[in-house]
């Protein structure tokens, strides 16, 4: 670029003869500029991050010490088998906050221009991904500090521990994909919301998340153990030693929980993927 | 890749379900010209649009950007446009130089190249001073030109605009219109949409009236206004009390004569300069006070209602209508 200069300003770079060197770039460099873009958001409204920090720190504090002292938990003290179920639940809601995301750039006309633009379709979708997955971690960051704070420990080992925070983030993978369905598919971030409260919160409460499974009515503790969020939350509390492993009662996917916890998130992604793809393809069509 | 038009649309069509949006819609731009399609509401203006940006596949019928095709060739056809969308595009959270960076980064522009660009149309558009605030701080016009100057970050060689004035102040429009000539004039070819005939007959070079997403004329303003009509002598006499005069005076010299009381005015169909000077010399011997006395040649408003059957826009803007009819209408059939 030696055409430029700054006594150049003024005058705009004629058109045709001197365009400065366009090379489209690749979807990994498309997708991480859209990370940026996404990430100055947050920077500019740090109140973005509300949902995966007071919020989730909220309900640490209201479960254990309004509930917990009415929650017997056998192997575990109640805050220690809490804490995971409070990632765990912040995890979940990545596909909110994808979909919250996606259907704003829909909105807004931005999904369009960035369509105009000679960039893979996909770097909208990609880089939304990985900004969701940065702003859940950062809550899951808070929990574990909060967490530490109050009673929950780390008790195995390191590799374990790492293990935990692996299906967490696969998991996260797999509901992003849930996310950008909802957000293809609902037309406004009103609907997203009320959508995803409606189903979300039965999601992560209907589950060994913030009450043991046992004391659940038959029927209940079935949907309960079977639920994919149980799966993976066992499993962490396994890794992490927050709770020994499920007893004989307990439904087969939590008797093998990490196991599941990975089966669970790839099978979401097998089917939510495909649907995703498909409902962002024909939002952003016509 | 010497000859091509920079745009040529052959035969689009688009249906949305049962509602047919574009109807049969051709037409050509020449490189480094000003095409305006004009229309009211509803009238296929932004479909086609995205048909020819892309962003909507055509049901039928064929279209060329840059002598690329739309639908085999869209990646092309990307790299060689630029596109100011309707609603202004720019992202609210970022400022106005990293909106220009976001765009000219994902158009392919290196890190390094990027900067003094942004820089040089940040001043251009007289946004400099605005450079480092947030976008949400803008008012409507500054949005629209950093609208602009994003669309143009990595200099198209095409430039579409969809009412890329709908919504600013007359002050503002004036400006975007110099704006506007200034990159004509270094080359770049300009497709625009309005429903404001003042706007295409100010920048555009042919004009192509749609409605119900079909072409009912094309030309240049001055064609078109031809096939309104004739010109016509108007009077406009200063005293109200002597219209009556005025009128008889004019019957001498024309068969039919239309008056308006309260303008003041009377119009006849004229057959040449020479009436002008003939009523002229009438008036001044009768010694009636005018206002005003000219040649009136029919105004692109007139051309719009001989053909679509109604008037093509209440006079002006709303000045920072968020959301135009137009958008939701096109928006709805989406």
């Amino acid at each position: 670029m030696t055409t430029l200069s700054p006594s150049a300003a003024g005058a705009l770079p004629p058109a045709a003869p001197t365009r400065p060197q366009v090379r489209p770039p690749s979807l990994l460099v498309a997708s991480g500029i859209v990370v940026r873009r996404n990430l100055i958001h947050i920077k500019r409204m740090p109140e973005l991050l509300l949902d995966v920090t007071i919020q989730p720190v909220m309900f640490v504090l209201l479960f254990a010490y309004v509930f917990g002292g009415s929650i017997a938990v056998a192997g575990s003290s109640y805050r220690e088998f809490l804490v995971p179920g409070i990632m765990v639940q912040t995890i979940v809601f990545s596909s909110f906050i994808v979909a919250i995301g996606l259907t704003n750039d829909l909105e807004k006309g931005i999904v369009d221009r960035f369509r105009s633009l000679p960039i893979s379709r996909a770097a909208v979708l990609v880089g939304r991904s990985v900004s969701s997955l940065i702003h859940s971690s950062i809550g899951i960051t808070v929990m574990a500090l909060t967490g530490l704070l109050i009673g929950w420990r780390i008790r195995d080992g390191v590799l374990d521990a790492v293990a935990a925070f692996g299906l967490i983030l696969l998991f996260g993978f797999g509901m992003i994909w849930v996310g950008i369905t909802v957000g293809s598919w609902l037309r406004s971030v009103e609907a997203v919301n009320g959508f995803m409260f409606t189903v979300m919160f039965p999601l992560t409460f209907v589950a060994n998340t913030f009450a043991p499974t046992q004391n659940m009515p038959h029927w209940l503790r079935v949907v309960a153990e079977w639920n994919p969020v149980s799966a993976l939350t066992q499993a962490t509390r396994q890794l992490w030693g927050n709770a020994p492993a499920a007893g004989s009662d307990a439904a087969w996917p939590l008797q093998h929980a990490p196991m599941m916890a990975v089966a669970w998130a790839l099978l979401v992604t097998v089917v939510f993927a495909p649907l995703a793809l498909a409902a962002f393809a024909r939002r952003s069509r016509d | 890749m010497t000859d091509h038009p920079a745009v040529e649309a052959v035969d689009l069509v688009k249906h949305f379900g049962a509602t047919v949006a574009v109807d049969g819609v051709s037409f050509s731009v020449p490189r480094g010209t000003v095409l305006g399609l004009l229309g009211p509401n509803g009238a296929g203006k932004t479909t086609t649009v995205r048909m020819l940006t892309t962003l909507s596949p055509p049901t039928s019928g064929t279209a060329r950007v840059a002598g690329h095709d739309v639908r085999t060739e869209a990646a092309a056809v990307r790299r060689a446009m630029g596109l100011t969308g309707q609603a202004a595009t720019v992202d609210e959270l970022l400022t106005g130089r990293e909106n220009l960076w976001l765009i000219g980064r994902l158009s392919g522009l290196s890190r390094r190249a990027v900067r003094p660009l942004g820089d040089d149309l940040l001043e251009r558009f007289s946004l400099s001073d605005a450079a480092d605030r947030v976008v949400k701080t803008y008012s409507g016009g500054m949005r629209r030109r950093l609208d602009l100057a994003v669309s143009l970050i990595a200099s198209p060689s095409v430039l579409f605009l969809d009412e890329p004035t709908t919504g600013l102040d007359p002050r503002s429009r004036i400006d975007l219109w110099e704006v506007l000539r200034g990159l004509v004039r270094d080359g770049t070819t300009l497709l625009l949409t309005t429903q404001y005939l003042e706007e295409a007959d100010q920048l555009c070079d042919d004009i192509v009236v749609i409605d119900h997403g079909r072409v009912l004329a094309s030309g240049t303003p001055t064609q078109l206004k031809d096939q309104a009509g004739r010109a016509s002598v108007v009077v406009t006499v200063s005293d109200p009390g002597r219209l009556d005069e005025a009128e008889l005076l004019m019957r001498d010299c024309f068969a039919e004569v239309y008056v308006e009381p309260a303008a003041r005015k009377l119009t006849a169909q004229a057959r040449g300069l020479a009436d002008v000077a003939t009523i002229g010399q009438r008036f001044v011997a009768a010694d009636i006070g005018v206002d005003d006395l000219g040649l009136a040649r029919p105004s692109l408003d007139d051309v719009f209602l001989n053909l679509t059957g109604h008037r093509a826009e209440p006079d002006g803007p709303e000045p920072e209508a968020d959301d135009d009819p137009d958008h939701q209408l096109e928006g709805a059939a989406r």
